[in-house]
Parts: structure tokens; C-alpha cells; sequence
């Protein structure tokens, strides 16, 4: 079996790219990486364009090494992946959208982003004018007896994210559903291009507003890879720690949500009050409820002083006094459990296939972390277990967010108990010359990644991938066979994000 | 289950005292809703909420809203499901392309009378996103704006403070009728 290292020995290997290699390769191996992914020797980390290229990153999921293949394109086309490997049909569509670059073999070539309401096409790459009228967009044909169709959205009835779905049922029975998103899309990696550091790394922090922190993070690690810059430990450490209350607050949110779709508002009402309690120690702790624009290239803007401290502590605390109920009283309540168990199965070899991430993943069998997989610092001198469940179902996925609020508990101890002192930040300096960064860091939904080249202080071209590009799919699998009225349970158990893939 | 039930009986409730109002929200109402305020609500607001394209920052806020902290329905203001049911839409994001029609439509959903609140610094004027070729700009660019709540995203309590003052603005102009 070849290693991801031989990938690398067969092409160009790409200079100043740090920390994995890149290496341009030709279509003979871009197509056979294609087909070891098909195999499941290998998982796909992302597939984004450039006006004339297209790069994908691969990892071994066994040594954890990961490289970044390009393949140029002067005709403005390239070997499909999807036709081998699912996983990669809406980046590739998303890569034809914006770059004009078309996937030979490409399953499935209906537009992904583009509504046709740009009023240009291709506006990453070379642009041209729009189509003159936007025809409407095909939904897959589903064909059998009594079947009809729902179509919800883009607005839905709660206070939630716009996308569309359109489910093909069978009486109650969901035989079909089809995703079709894109509604939030606001051409970020356009403004990123030519944008200068303190610019691009705040747009990174709003890609997805409950990630801003695992945004900010990932961009600036992958900033700092490309110029090499060395974060003071404190930094570093603060880092983990806005990090973790992020998880801390979603993870809150979500278990309470999820209850709530299942008519038990009490649990919501409860886990709600935990939340909010995290987002206001946050505030006092780093000025900010969400933590914007605390992690930046270089390090943290905001320092933790004695009463951001305490008022976090208290808030562990409060946690720590109140969840246990919270968890018993899920665990006991049998109407709750009937909805979860056994809902919106997702099946562990699907999980594998797409790389989920995050709770989605672990929930499915799949162990992965970058937290604990990629140990990037502080957390490779940092305890903590990765919970994993190949149930698959609801139940799991509210399982394995208990079990990570429990593990970032003990994460905040650890950081709080070992806090270095020292400064805050390095600065970025300039660099006339171009360099490239990579980095993935493990959001509360999974892991980000975010791709870039810098040139002259300013960002030529930067990538961020979403968790939820490889959790999406999975929910239209997941929810085959299920019952409509369960979709809103299953949906918030994924908590896929809109924003973040629709960039 | 029923050990927090019971429990529940005792505890203090977590909701707070009602916030004061913002007088700059107070003012930026007065002019906009003075005019469209005329008919009889009753002291009672219900809100469709609209993400226009936001990053989703906005509505983590202004799901806060909902939480025993806040909890705005004793304000008498109510998020509803349907456009039809709304007196105000409450619109984030930086309008963007994809979703222009689908905000446009919602609002004509709205009967009249109706305000629009725009909520968070992208949705005065499409924030960091503007100029973007995906991004319209700011919600008045595609639907009348009788409110803006600055922030990114704004607290709670500052979304709490204009929605007082526009319930307050209603209850006034509808006692004046
Ligand atoms: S104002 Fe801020 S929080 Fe609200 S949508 Fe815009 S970027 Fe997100």
C-alpha cells in the first residue's frame, strides 16, 4: 500500500508550504489518489480551486500524515474525484461555481452556490457574465407509488439558518430527502483575496458565528505555518481556553435543543440557563460573549485576568452542580429516549467514507480528533479522553456532546491550573515572498481547515472548510426511512452549519 | 424528574430585572415608527425572524432572548412561525443575492401594520461582507428598516432594549389612536 509520502515523492513538491507538504502532481496521480479514497485507504480533508488549479488534501487516517496534492488546469478542467469518491461532489460542484473549473465525470453537474443570482459567473476565476434567466433548479427524480413531496424552506419556522429541503415521503415515511443549499452564501474567500492579515483573519471569525473562535484559531495557526511564527506559551494556552468554552456553550445549547425537538422543554429551559452562564463568563473573562476576535496571528488580544478567572470558575461550578441532574433526567425520561434511540441512525462505514468530524463522527464509530489526533498545542500536554459511540443514532450524538462537556470540564481545570505567564502575541512582521500554511483545528462541530498563500503581507488565496461540507450528505442518509415529524430532532443532532458551508 | 420539578418550586427564578431603555434605539424608533404606528396592537409584539445570510452569531443571540434570563415573552414579544402571524420581522446578515427573493417575500407575508427590525452591524449595511459580489448590503437596501440594533453580534440585552422601545413606541401611538 503506498504511503501518502510516495503521493508526494511523484510530484513537485511545493516550497515554503508548511506544516504537511503540497506537491503538484499530474492527472495519472490525481486519479489514483481519487481511487484510494474510494478504496477507504485514505480520507479527503478538503478539495477547493484557484483560477487555474485545483488542490486536494488528503490524510492517512492510521499514521495521521497529511499531504495537499494540486493539479494544474490551463483547459480549466480536471480528473472528477466524486465519480470515485462521493465525498468530493458538492466541493467540486462549489469548485466549478466559483472557479469555472469543470471535474471530468462529474456525477452530478448541477450548480452548488451559485442561485444564478451573482449576477456573474465564475467570480473567483474568470468571470463572466450570468446566465440570462435562472432556470430552476433540478431536483432529483424520485419515482414509486403514493409518493409526494415537502418542500420546506429556505425560511424555516424557527430562529435558524436558511437552506432548503425537499423531502419525497411515503405516507409519514421519509423516502427521500434532498438538500439544496447556498442561501447564506457570502463570497468570503473573494473578500479574503488581496486582503491584509488583521482583515482576513477577522472575516475567518465570521464564517460561522457559534465557530468564531475555531475560525480564528485555524486561521491564524495556518498564518502562522506560513511564516513560521512562534506563539508565546501563554497564547497558546489561551487559546485552549476560549476554544473549550466554545465547545462548553454549543455543546450546552445543542443538548438542550435537541430535547427541546423532541417536546422536552424542560431540559432546554435548564441547559439553556448553563449556556448562558458560560457566555457570560466569557464576556467578563475576554470582553466578548462569543469570543470574537480574541485569537488572532501571532496570539490573543485579550488577556485572562483575576476576575475573568474567577468568574469562569464559578461557572465550572455551576455546571458541575447542575449537569449531572441534566444528564440523569435525560437518561431516565422514557418518552425522551423513545425519540432518540434508534432515530436518524447513521451507519459507522458512512461516517468513515465521508471523514465525518466531530460529534457526527465519534458518534458513528469514527475516532477521530484533531485535538487528540493532530495534537497541536497546548493539547499535546494536555489529559483528556475522546468519547466514541457507534450507536449512530440521536442518543449518541447527545451521548457524545455529554461526554465532551464533561471532557472540556476538565480541559479548562487543567488550563486554568497551568496557565504560563508571558506575552500575549509576536508580531507577524512582513514577508515579501510568498509562503503557504495549513492548519485544522477541532471546532465544536468538527474540524476546520483553513488553506492559505500569503504574499507581500497579504492573503493571495485562502480555503476554509467547514465540518459540515461532510456532515450534510450524511443527514440526508441518515434520515431515509425515518418519520417527517422526527426531522427536526435528526437535523438538530447533526447541527450542521449553513453559514460555514455555504462560505 | 421529579426531584427538579420540585426543586424548581424553590429556586429564585433566573429571570432578571427588565433592562432600561436604550435612548439612541429610543430615537432612531421615534422618527421611523411614528408614522407607521397608528393602529391599535395591544401590548404585544410577535416576531418572524429572518437570517438573511448572517454567520449565525445574530441568532445565537437572539435565541438567548428565549432563555430564563431573558425570557421576552413576558414582554409580550413572541417569535413566531409564520410571516402571517408577525407584527415585525427581525432580519440579520448582509442581504445576500441567494437570499433577497426569499426576504422579500417574507416581508410581503407580513400584514400590515408591520416594522422591520434589522439586528447585528452586517444587516445596517452588509458589515465586513460588503462588497461582495454575493452580498446585496444592508436590509433596508431590500425591505423598509424602522430599526437598527447595532453589534456583532448584539447582546441580548441590547436586542432586548430596542425591541422595548419599539413596543413601547407601539403601545404609546396605539393608546394616542
Ligand atoms: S453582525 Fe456579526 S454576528 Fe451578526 S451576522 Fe454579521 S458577522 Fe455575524
Amino acid at each position: 500500500m503506498p504511503s501518502l509520502i510516495d503521493l508526494m515523492l511523484e510530484g513537485r513538491k511545493v516550497q515554503q508550504h508548511g506544516p504537511w507538504p503540497r506537491a503538484i502532481v499530474d492527472a495519472s496521480v490525481w486519479t489514483f489518489a481519487a481511487s484510494e479514497l474510494a478504496h477507504g485507504r485514505w480520507s479527503l480533508l478538503g478539495l477547493w480551486g484557484e483560477p487555474s488549479m485545483v488542490h486536494m488534501s488528503i490524510m492517512d487516517e492510521h499514521t495521521a500524515e497529511i499531504a495537499t496534492i494540486s493539479l494544474d488546469c490551463p483547459d480549466h478542467s480536471y480528473p472528477s474525484v466524486s465519480k470515485y469518491h462521493p465525498p468530493a461532489l458538492r466541493l467540486e460542484r462549489t469548485v466549478r461555481d466559483l472557479f469555472g473549473l469543470s471535474a471530468e465525470g462529474l456525477p452530478d453537474t448541477r450548480p452548488w452556490l451559485d442561485h444564478n443570482r451573482w449576477g456573474v459567473r465564475f467570480p473567483l476565476g474568470n468571470r463572466t457574465i450570468a446566465l440570462p434567466k435562472a432556470s430552476p433548479y433540478a431536483f432529483l427524480p424520485v419515482e414509486g407509488d403514493s409518493l409526494h413531496q415537502i418542500a420546506v424552506g429556505p425560511v424555516h419556522a424557527g430562529i435558524i439558518e436558511p437552506g432548503h429541503f425537499r423531502f419525497t415521503a411515503s405516507g409519514e415515511t421519509v423516502v427521500r430527502l434532498e438538500q439544496r443549499l447556498g442561501y447564506t452564501h457570502k463570497g468570503i474567500e473573494g473578500l479574503m483575496t488581496g486582503a491584509n492579515l488583521e482583515r482576513a483573519a477577522q472575516l475567518a471569525g465570521r464564517v460561522s458565528g457559534d465557530s468564531t473562535v475555531a475560525y480564528a484559531f485555524a486561521f491564524s495557526r495556518a498564518a502562522e505555518a506560513a511564516l513560521e511564527l512562534v506563539v508565546p506559551d501563554r497564547a497558546v494556552w489561551l487559546r485552549a481556553l476560549v476554544a473549550e468554552l466554545e465547545r462548553l456553550a454549543n455543546h450546552l445549547g445543542d443538548i438542550g435543543a435537541i430535547c427541546n425537538d423532541a417536546s422536552f422543554a424542560l431540559m432546554h429551559a435548564l441547559c439553556s440557563v448553563l449556556r448562558e452562564s458560560v457566555l457570560r463568563a466569557s464576556h467578563t473573562a475576554f470582553g466578548h460573549r462569543l469570543m470574537r476576535d480574541i485569537v488572532v496571528p501571532g496570539g490573543v488580544t485579550r488577556d485572562l485576568d483575576d476576575e475573568g478567572k474567577k468568574a469562569i470558575q464559578a461557572t465550572l461550578d455551576n455546571i458541575r452542580r447542575r449537569f449531572p441532574a441534566l444528564v440523569e433526567l435525560y437518561d431516565n425520561t422514557a418518552s425522551l429516549q423513545d425519540r432518540t434511540v434508534d432515530t436518524g441512525v447513521l451507519k459507522p462505514a458512512l461516517a468513515k467514507q465521508y471523514a465525518a468530524g466531530g460529534y457526527v463522527g465519534r458518534a458513528s464509530g469514527r475516532s477521530f480528533d484533531a485535538r487528540r489526533t493532530l495534537a497541536y498545542p497546548p493539547y499535546d500536554s494536555l489529559r483528556f479522553d475522546v468519547p466514541v459511540l457507534n450507536d449512530g443514532d440521536v442518543n449518541a450524538r447527545v451521548w457524545i456532546r455529554v461526554r465532551e462537556v464533561e471532557q472540556s470540564l476538565l480541559l479548562i481545570d487543567q488550563i486554568l491550573d497551568r496557565l504560563p505567564e508571558g506575552p500575549l502575541g509576536t508580531h507577524a512582521g512582513h514577508r515579501r515572498e510568498t509562503r503557504e500554511g495549513m492548519a485544522i483545528v477541532e471546532g465544536f462541530r468538527g474540524d476546520v481547515l483553513v488553506w492559505l498563500r500569503l504574499r507581500d503581507g497579504r492573503v493571495e488565496r485562502c480555503h476554509m472548510r467547514d465540518p459540515s461540507w461532510f456532515q450534510w450528505p450524511l443527514l440526508e442518509a441518515a434520515i431515509e426511512g425515518n418519520i417527517v415529524a422526527d426531522f427536526p430532532l435528526c437535523n438538530k443532532s447533526f447541527n450542521c452549519s449553513y453559514s460555514g458551508q455555504d462560505i | 424528574m421529579r426531584k427538579l420539578l420540585f426543586e424548581s418550586l424553590f429556586r429564585l427564578p433566573f429571570t432578571e430585572q427588565a433592562p432600561s431603555l436604550n435612548d439612541t434605539a429610543v430615537t432612531e424608533l421615534a422618527a421611523a415608527v411614528g408614522h407607521a404606528a397608528r393602529r391599535r396592537l395591544g401590548r404585544s409584539l410577535s416576531i418572524r425572524e429572518v437570517d438573511a445570510g448572517s454567520c449565525n452569531g445574530c441568532e445565537l443571540e437572539i435565541h438567548a432572548l428565549n432563555n430564563a434570563y431573558y425570557d421576552v415573552e413576558r414582554f409580550g414579544l413572541r417569535f413566531v412561525a409564520s410571516p402571517r402571524h408577525a407584527d415585525v420581522i427581525m432580519v440579520t446578515g448582509p442581504v445576500t443575492k441567494n437570499m433577497r427573493e426569499a426576504l422579500e417575500r417574507t416581508y410581503d407575508a407580513v400584514p400590515n401594520p408591520k416594522w422591520v427590525v434589522a439586528v447585528g452591524d452586517c444587516a445596517r449595511d452588509g458589515g465586513c461582507f460588503a462588497g461582495s459580489y454575493a452580498v446585496v448590503g444592508g436590509v433596508s437596501q431590500v425591505v423598509p428598516v424602522d430599526l437598527h440594533i447595532p453589534g456583532c453580534p448584539p447582546s441580548p440585552v441590547t436586542i432586548l432594549q430596542g425591541l422595548l422601545a419599539l413596543l413601547d413606541r407601539t403601545a404609546k401611538s396605539a393608546a394616542s389612536t
